[in-house]
């Protein structure tokens, strides 16, 4: 159909991208390395926390809703530091596209990684371009399907460690390895694997720029960010128009720089000609600058034919000035405003965690009834507390009043004052104070009461306002 | 000489359609997209096969692998119930004071308990146990029939003089109305009412002192304590079932009083009976 010039529907135009050298290709491996690094170890990583407490450095514990990070243990109740690192991430995207572009699209984004570790894969078994595209064409006879089979083979092992990692986030990495292999683990982790094993191969294998182009919203708001400051990877027109190729190793009178090689567009792994100018498609991979500074090096021009640039110099390159400085173009008020909000997120969530109690209670009085009238003539009022321990060690906690009244305190199930929370645990305790008859607290509507609660072992304090009821006479 | 325009992708195709001098590229959109398409339509007449799909004029449509909503949420309360089936038999087999002190079971009969007192026992003694006029507040250390496990365990298994459990708690007041002169009502109220602390005519007291202890102490004992032995309640304490003031004594000595509850044995599973025990000793007032 996508001949007919008129179909609505158009088969994908495969892609064939060349090997290329240079300074962006050499960050892109080490990101690469980087990034699946971490990804594929941090898993394996072991921090002691004590007996009561797993030893993963790195853990989504689902079953028990707890999220271990190394030192810091996240509890439900502080999903806030989630969402905070998650406004950060954002913020931080914003930043980055507000400065950088598609940078993310081009060096980070798990879909450009694992993309860029098939295609390697893909030039390992099938060769270079040239070679790649000759096998497209070939029929398929015993040496096609055997190449292509050796691929897809080693994709499907990528994906299946990518699955694989994926769920060791999620419980003690070891055990669910051994479990794996015997075939004893629980059938979500098989399933699982199963998922990312095959999205991995799909989306990295085949899919590609196509995710980028029809299914990731991220390209689509990221404009938004952008404006003529923003570094993009463009070709400078002006310098290399008209283009034509070399005649005798010479560039012809009046010829621009471009020798029409057609390098950025080979080794482009999404497909398009950036000397078009700007275009949707594009992720800011940079490969088409090392590839073009790899020609221009070869006929003796200065590089940066193709290269990063703010749209905002065009005119003065066009006019043969110099472009302004990087930083110029990185720091204004927009990047500078994404970097100060970026902080004070930071800044706010690591405030938060070392002011944080690792002993908690929420209090909630008990409205029905509002007060209970003992045999004595005495007021009672009753409170449910919540007490969360965060400690790795069972821990006692003192459980005591102030006030302005007469109050007396005790605790349901118990004589003393005292009730044992186990080991990074909540546990929750009816709590009676009682007015004497005719007191104060007792007659009047209401009393403000402070519930205080201490660990005994590390002397920790919280305490919390509620209100005593009495008959409000 | 002058600059040539930059090259672009020899002139976009378009539709073909003109709208005032605009054009439309043609931007095919992938064939694989259309593929997704058909294969949701292909999976959707699966879905119509599999599952109940067609509504019919009762029910419908059931679907080949006989899918039901209703099944499934049988098959979990079902699963629920054999999960709870070890620590139920727990809770039947342990002795009833011990229940508070085994974790375990302190927890299960906590939450259980607290669904069942919801369901069962809050119509007549409130969603929070603070009972109503003649339906006793279970928070309070006030109990008519004694307040430890094993009463309670007691009062919920046989309740209280219905007809239908022959081991129900049962005493009757006697309708004083029937006996007593209205002058001497007057006195033996005014007596309760001294008893209690309350405001009372010290003349009519002391009079009524002696028709309490003639009518009234072989049950509310000649100190007016009450006798938890007969569902007689203290008299001299700052609780009262149905009111301490003169005019409702007035009715209650008159009219006597005639609570009932039903027997929850039979009805509720032991395990049940034993949580709602529990739960109940648990509010506050337990002994």
């Amino acid at each position: 159909m996508s001949d007919s010039g008129t179909g609505l529907y158009a088969a994908r135009e495969p892609i064939f991208p060349r090997r290329v050298k240079g300074v962006f290709r050499n960050l892109k491996w080490v990101i690469m390395i980087v990034t699946l690094g971490i990804y594929y170890v941090t898993p394996w990583l072991r921090w002691d926390r004590g007996p009561n407490l797993p030893d993963q450095a790195v853990l989504v514990d689902l079953a028990n809703r707890r999220f271990f990070f190394f030192m810091i243990e996240i509890w439900p109740d502080e999903f806030y530091f989630v969402a905070g690192l998650l406004i950060m991430a954002g913020l931080g995207l914003f930043l980055f596209t507000s400065a950088l572009g598609r940078v993310w699209c081009g060096y980070a984004c798990p879909q450009t990684v694992w993309t860029d570790l098939y295609i390697l894969v893909e030039r390992w078994i099938e060769g270079d371009r040239n070679a790649r595209v000759r096998l497209w064409k070939a029929r398929w006879d015993l040496r096609k399907w055997r190449l292509r089979l050796v691929k897809w083979f080693l994709w499907l092992l990528i994906g299946l460690a990518t699955g694989g990692a994926w769920v060791f986030y999620f419980t003690d990495a070891p055990t669910l390895l051994h479990d794996l292999v015997a075939g004893t683990a629980h059938p979500v982790a098989y399933v699982t694997i199963a998922v990312m094993t095959l999205t991995t191969f799909v989306f990295g294998g085949f899919a590609r720029e196509q995710i980028c182009i029809y299914a990731c919203p991220w390209p689509r708001i990221q404009s938004a960010m952008m404006d003529e400051d923003t570094l993009v990877v463009a070709y400078r027109e002006w310098r290399g128009e008209p283009r034509g190729k070399l005649r005798k190793g010479e560039l012809a009178e009046g010829q621009g720089d471009c020798i029409d090689c057609m390098a950025c567009v080979n080794v482009c792994p999404m497909g398009i000609d950036i000397r078009e100018g700007q275009q949707m498609e594009c992720i800011t991979c940079a490969l088409c600058i090392d590839a073009c500074d790899e020609v221009m090096d070869r006929i003796g021009k200065p590089r940066g034919l193709i290269d990063y640039m703010a749209l905002k110099d065009e005119a003065a390159e066009r006019a043969g000035e110099k472009p302004k400085n990087v930083w110029k173009h990185i720091l204004r008020p927009r990047t500078i405003l994404y970097t100060v909000l970026w902080s004070g997120v930071g800044i706010a969530l690591i405030v938060a965690l070392f002011i944080r109690s690792p002993i908690d209670v929420n209090v909630t009085p008990v409205r029905n009834p509002l007060y209970v009238t003992l045999s004595d003539g005495a007021i009672r009022n009753t409170y449910e507390l919540r007490l969360r321990n965060k400690f790795a060690d069972d821990r006692l906690f003192e459980i005591s009043q102030t006030s302005d009244a007469p109050l007396q305190i005790s605790l349901e199930g118990t004589d003393g004052t005292t009730v044992n929370v186990p080991a990074d645990a909540t546990r929750t305790q009816r709590v009676y104070i009682v007015a004497p008859k005719g007191s104060a607290a007792a007659v009047a509507k209401r009393t403000p009461v402070r519930l205080w609660i201490e660990d005994v072992k590390g002397g920790d304090r919280i305490h919390v306002d509620t209100i005593f009821n009495g008959k409000g006479q | 000489m002058s600059r040539k325009p930059v090259k672009v992708k020899a002139d976009p195709e378009t539709t073909g359609h003109v709208w005032d001098g605009i054009q439309e590229f043609n931007n095919p959109l992938p064939r694989w997209w259309l593929w997704a398409l058909y294969l949701t339509i292909i999976w959707g007449i699966g879905y119509v096969i599999a599952y109940p799909a067609w509504p019919l004029i009762s029910g419908a449509t059931p679907g080949l692998l006989g899918y039901s909503t209703r099944a499934n949420v049988a098959k979990e309360i079902q699963r629920f119930e054999d999960a709870n089936a070890p620590v139920e038999a727990k809770l039947v087999a342990a002795d009833l004071p011990a229940i508070a002190t085994d974790p375990e079971l302190a927890n299960f009969a906590k939450n259980a308990g607290g669904a069942v007192f919801r369901t069962r026992c809050a119509p007549c003694h409130g969603a929070g146990g603070a009972g109503a006029r003649g339906y006793p507040n279970l928070l309070d250390n006030d109990w008519l029939w004694g307040g430890t496990m094993e009463d309670i365990h007691q009062t919920v298994s046989h309740g209280i003089r219905n007809t239908t459990d022959p081991d129900a708690r049962y005493s009757q007041m006697p309708a004083f109305g029937e006996f007593l002169e209205p002058e001497e009502i007057d006195a033996v109220v005014n007596y309760v009412l001294a008893i209690s602390g309350q405001d009372h005519d010290a003349g009519l007291a002391e009079a009524g002192a002696v028709v309490f202890a003639d009518n009234c102490a072989a049950c509310h004992g000649e100190d007016g304590t009450g006798d938890r032995e007969q569902g007689a309640p203290n008299l001299t304490d700052a609780i009262w079932l149905y009111g301490g003031d003169p005019a409702t004594l007035t009715e209650t000595v008159t009219k006597a009083r005639f609570g009932v509850m039903p027997a929850w044995a039979g009805r509720l599973s032991e395990s049940d009976i034993r949580a709602v025990t529990a739960y109940v000793h648990g509010q506050g007032g337990g002994e």
